[in-house]
């Protein structure tokens, strides 16, 4: 029965690595959001830290893991909740979820926190702040003043 | 864990207190944010026009977290509450309700409104409710980023030209004694200190906030007015029209098929 559940967490898992934030290409692993996976029984209890409380992502991030979940044979109910005991920070996203998001052209900040900006594009630091707030609630709009591109960047909460 | 389930909270006087008091905080950002949101298309450069739209749609889901706080400790589900409620039900301050008038008057809102704001979030985050605790310290990160955006345009109006100047002025004139009144109590509100939800009292979360946007009021320059009294009323469900009118708008939708999903 042990053995069962634990071969269950190890499937969790992997199929949480197939769900992807709806705005972004990343995983909701890759991307630091999943705290903690129970599972009792034929039950998981998925928790939840937002990047943004507010973001209106959550919801379909929180259907898609239910849908992807109940999938998995043996598992027939999924509760996915939000976390709010520990505040979501850039330490939480993977370094391949890092990358993926630079590859997909934003300017990703590193684990610290004062720094300048980067462009995506040709790596000059030669950028100005446009507008904290951009197209979505993680993201706010740069220019890049040598190769004189708008730039977007993944804004972690201050 | 529901909150309805902490030790803390068993007392029905202090569950339905508690209630109340969230029902204010999500009644004022759901308000507010509804406000902002009437800038889409509107603001005066196409920055301000995304941050205004990023602005609601944050409070408005900071609204709906604090909606769902108040399901667990009294009756109703967040749409009910948002959109089920007539203004008298309401508990918002009467400040967010007005309609947007000028830029300025926008701006000065935003900017009593979000240091108001961030005081209350402080007093919740020292509170002994753990997960209104935790929950405050994660909006609180959020919201700096309005704080910033409130401030860098209300200096920027008062110091700009004489025009802008005395928009801002009047807007201030105008809107302090509605400000001031966001600390106005909401029913047995002592229950709730009594609880320990909220670190300090109103009247100490009144003091610092007055001292924090002095500080800046005073450094470019503008007054407040010297009397201030009779902003209160929203907390007790006493509103204006402008009130009916935006919830008139706002809930039509829910209205003309209440409890459909898509």
């Amino acid at each position: 029965m042990m053995q069962m559940t634990v071969g269950l967490e190890k499937q969790v898992w992997d199929a949480l690595e197939t769900v992807e934030d709806p705005e972004l290409p990343i995983s909701v692993t890759d991307l630091g959001l999943i705290q903690e996976v129970t599972v009792e029984g034929a039950s998981v209890r998925v928790r939840m830290i937002p990047t943004y409380s507010a973001c209106p992502a959550i919801e379909v991030m929180r259907q898609d893991i239910r849908r992807r979940l109940l999938e998995i044979p043996g598992i027939d109910h999924v509760d996915v909740q939000l976390s709010f005991e520990e505040p979501w920070t850039m330490k939480r996203m993977s370094p391949r979820g890092r990358e993926r998001l630079v590859h997909h052209g934003l300017s990703m900040p590193s684990k610290l926190r004062i720094e300048s900006v980067e462009c995506p594009f040709c790596g000059s630091t030669n950028t100005v702040l446009e507008n904290q707030f951009g197209p979505t609630l993680c993201r706010s709009i740069h220019y890049c003043n040598n190769c004189q591109n708008p730039i977007e960047r993944f804004k972690s909460p201050a | 864990m529901s909150l309805a389930a902490l030790p803390a909270l068993q007392g029905t006087d202090t569950r339905r207190a508690l209630a109340a008091y969230l029902l204010s905080v999500a009644d004022d950002e759901l308000i507010l944010g509804h406000r902002h949101s009437e800038w889409t298309g509107f603001a005066p450069d196409i920055e301000s026009d995304v941050a205004l739209s990023s602005i609601a749609q944050e409070e408005m889901g900071h609204a709906r977290l604090f909606y769902q706080r108040v399901g667990e400790l009294a009756e109703g589900d967040p749409d009910a509450l948002a959109f089920g409620r007539g203004a008298e039900q309401f508990r918002n301050l009467t400040l967010v309700e007005r309609s947007n008038g000028d830029w300025g008057y926008s701006i000065v809102r935003l900017f009593l409104y979000d240091h108001a704001d961030a005081v209350r979030l402080e007093a919740l985050a020292g509170g002994s409710v753990t997960p209104l605790a935790d929950l405050a310290r994660t909006l609180r990160r959020e919201e700096k980023y309005h704080l910033m955006y409130g401030e860098q345009w209300l200096r920027g109006l008062a110091t700009a030209m004489t025009d802008s100047r005395d928009r801002i002025q009047n807007a201030l004139s105008r809107g302090w004694a509605e400000a001031a009144a966001f600390f106005e109590p909401t029913e047995d509100f002592r229950s709730v200190l009594d609880s320990g939800a909220v670190a300090s009292s109103l009247d100490q979360q009144q003091e610092r906030w007055k001292e924090t946007v002095l500080s800046v009021l005073d450094a470019v320059g503008l007054s407040i007015p010297s009397d201030w009294e009779g902003g209160a009323g929203g907390r007790a469900g006493r509103h204006t029209d402008d009130l009916r009118i935006l919830l008139d708008e706002m809930t039509s939708v829910w209205r003309s098929e209440p409890g459909a999903k898509w």
